[in-house]
């Protein structure tokens, strides 16, 4: 069973229509009970570092967040909730992420800002959300910012926009994260749910 | 590298795809979800709902129509049309739609960019222009082109993506629907102007007018309805041409 965090985020429909379509069964996940009973975790999110931040420690889940990354069971994040894995973002000096992947969420540098469509994703090894030996798949992004983490060994995937190259997956452990949208990247994206849901 | 992203968009009234002439003499042109299936099918990479009559009677129709589209549809799209405030575009986005698309209402009131902006961040507002005239004299318009105002179109595009936009939709009253090909002169000025992708709308006849778009243009994305409304022409079919040329597309 798959555990969906809603805390408001824009993306939180498209994630349930694409889970029911691939027939992957899941429930919301809330409460300490629902946590516990759910084999693997996804935060999805549209929207703003800091409003999703403030929402998790009202509502508790960032320690109920921290607690399943710690059981070692797959927890997995898409486009901001990847951000949110991090321990800041320079969209909200001074709010703390969940930090459950050490580095920081930086502003895109690029020619244009947002970068909006679809581009191609280079994983730097193998993972288990990623193809055996996928390669340069396109996938569909929005986003003005990107995790940018300290560690070479947890950045899944990067890709290239004008002159500059990007971390756009995350990876520690059992902790993972997409800045890409996979419930809209059509089949490959699609086939990426899946492979998560079975990893 | 980014691809180059084909668009088509589907005028929608009650419920029902409609298409005419530079928005006018609109014909019945097939069910909503039956249509956009097939261009995500067909390779469509994102899809565009624009409700043209946008009557406070239809919204219930439009949300309905919503849900059922993102049910379906495993790619992004956008859904405009009498978008006025905050809580038109949240049950937009609720239903399922990715971005709003917002016209007449953010040239009346500017504001309305900034607020939408705030509330669901840059990437969910798209600032559709219809533009009358050439290049850097181009004029906005509003209500679905019926009437002509005095702002200039690059100087409206550079003002709404300050408060927001993070998209700008450019279509050319004058090209819409003569499928005699994209203004590339108008989309280059208002590329020069932002730094937020463009979307060209308006006169795609053939792929050979995409690949003069994005030969010419810096564009990010081409929008067309009657090239793809009789299924003859994919966006598959498009791209393939795009690629032979040299411009990335995804395939």
């Amino acid at each position: 069973m798959i555990g969906v965090v809603d805390y408001g985020a824009g993306n939180m429909q498209s994630l349930a229509n694409a889970l029911d379509h691939l027939g992957v069964a899941w429930r919301l996940a809330e409460s300490d009970a629902d946590f516990t009973e759910c084999d693997r975790v996804i935060l999805p999110g549209v929207g703003h570092f800091q409003s999703a931040m403030q929402t998790l420690v009202e509502t508790g889940q960032n320690r109920r967040l921290a607690a399943f990354a710690d059981s070692g069971k797959p927890l997995f994040g898409i486009c901001l909730g990847a951000q949110l894995l991090l321990e800041s973002s320079e969209e909200s000096p001074g709010v703390d992420g969940l930090g459950l992947i050490p580095g920081a969420v930086v502003r895109l540098k690029t020619e244009t800002v947002p970068h909006m469509g679809w581009n191609r994703v280079r994983p730097t090894g193998e993972s288990p959300i990623f193809g055996v030996g996928e390669r340069d798949a396109h996938y569909y992004f929005a986003h003005s910012y990107v995790c940018n983490p300290v560690s070479a060994d947890h950045r899944l995937a990067v890709t290239q926009f004008g002159t500059s190259e990007f971390c756009v997956a995350v990876g520690r452990e059992n902790v993972r994260g997409v800045q890409f949208h996979p419930e809209k990247s059509g089949p490959v994206g699609l086939q990426l749910l899946e492979r998560f849901a079975r990893c | 590298m980014l691809a180059r992203r084909i668009i088509p968009c589907l005028d929608i009234r009650e419920g029902r795809v409609v298409k005419g002439v530079a928005f006018k003499n609109l014909r019945d042109a097939g069910d909503p979800v039956e249509r956009a299936q097939a261009y995500m099918a067909g390779g469509a990479d994102e899809l565009c709902f624009l409700d043209v009559t946008a009557s406070i009677e239809d919204r219930p129709l439009l949300i309905d129509l919503i849900r059922k589209l993102s049910k379906v549809l495993f790619i992004p799209f956008t859904v405009g049309g009498g978008v006025r405030s905050v809580d038109d575009a949240k049950a937009l986005l609720r239903a399922g739609a990715d971005k709003v698309g917002v016209n007449t209402a953010a040239v009346t009131r500017p504001a309305l960019i900034a607020e939408l902006a705030r509330q669901f961040g840059n990437q969910c507002v798209v600032l559709s222009i219809d533009a009358l005239g050439p290049g850097d004299d181009a004029k906005v318009t509003t209500h679905g082109g019926r009437e002509v105002t005095d702002r200039k179109v690059c100087d409206w595009a550079r003002e709404a993506v300050e408060l927001g936009a993070g998209e700008i939709l450019l279509n050319s009253v004058d090209a819409d629907g003569a499928r005699s090909g994209f203004a590339t002169a108008l989309v280059e000025c208002v590329i020069d102007a932002v730094s937020v992708p463009v979307i060209a709308s308006g006169g795609a006849g053939s792929a050979a007018d995409f690949v003069e778009l994005f030969t010419k243009t810096r564009s990010h994305a081409g929008l067309a309805a009657s090239i793809f409304h009789d299924g003859s022409t994919t966006p598959n079919d498009v791209k393939k041409v795009l690629q032979n040329k040299g411009v990335e597309v995804r395939l």
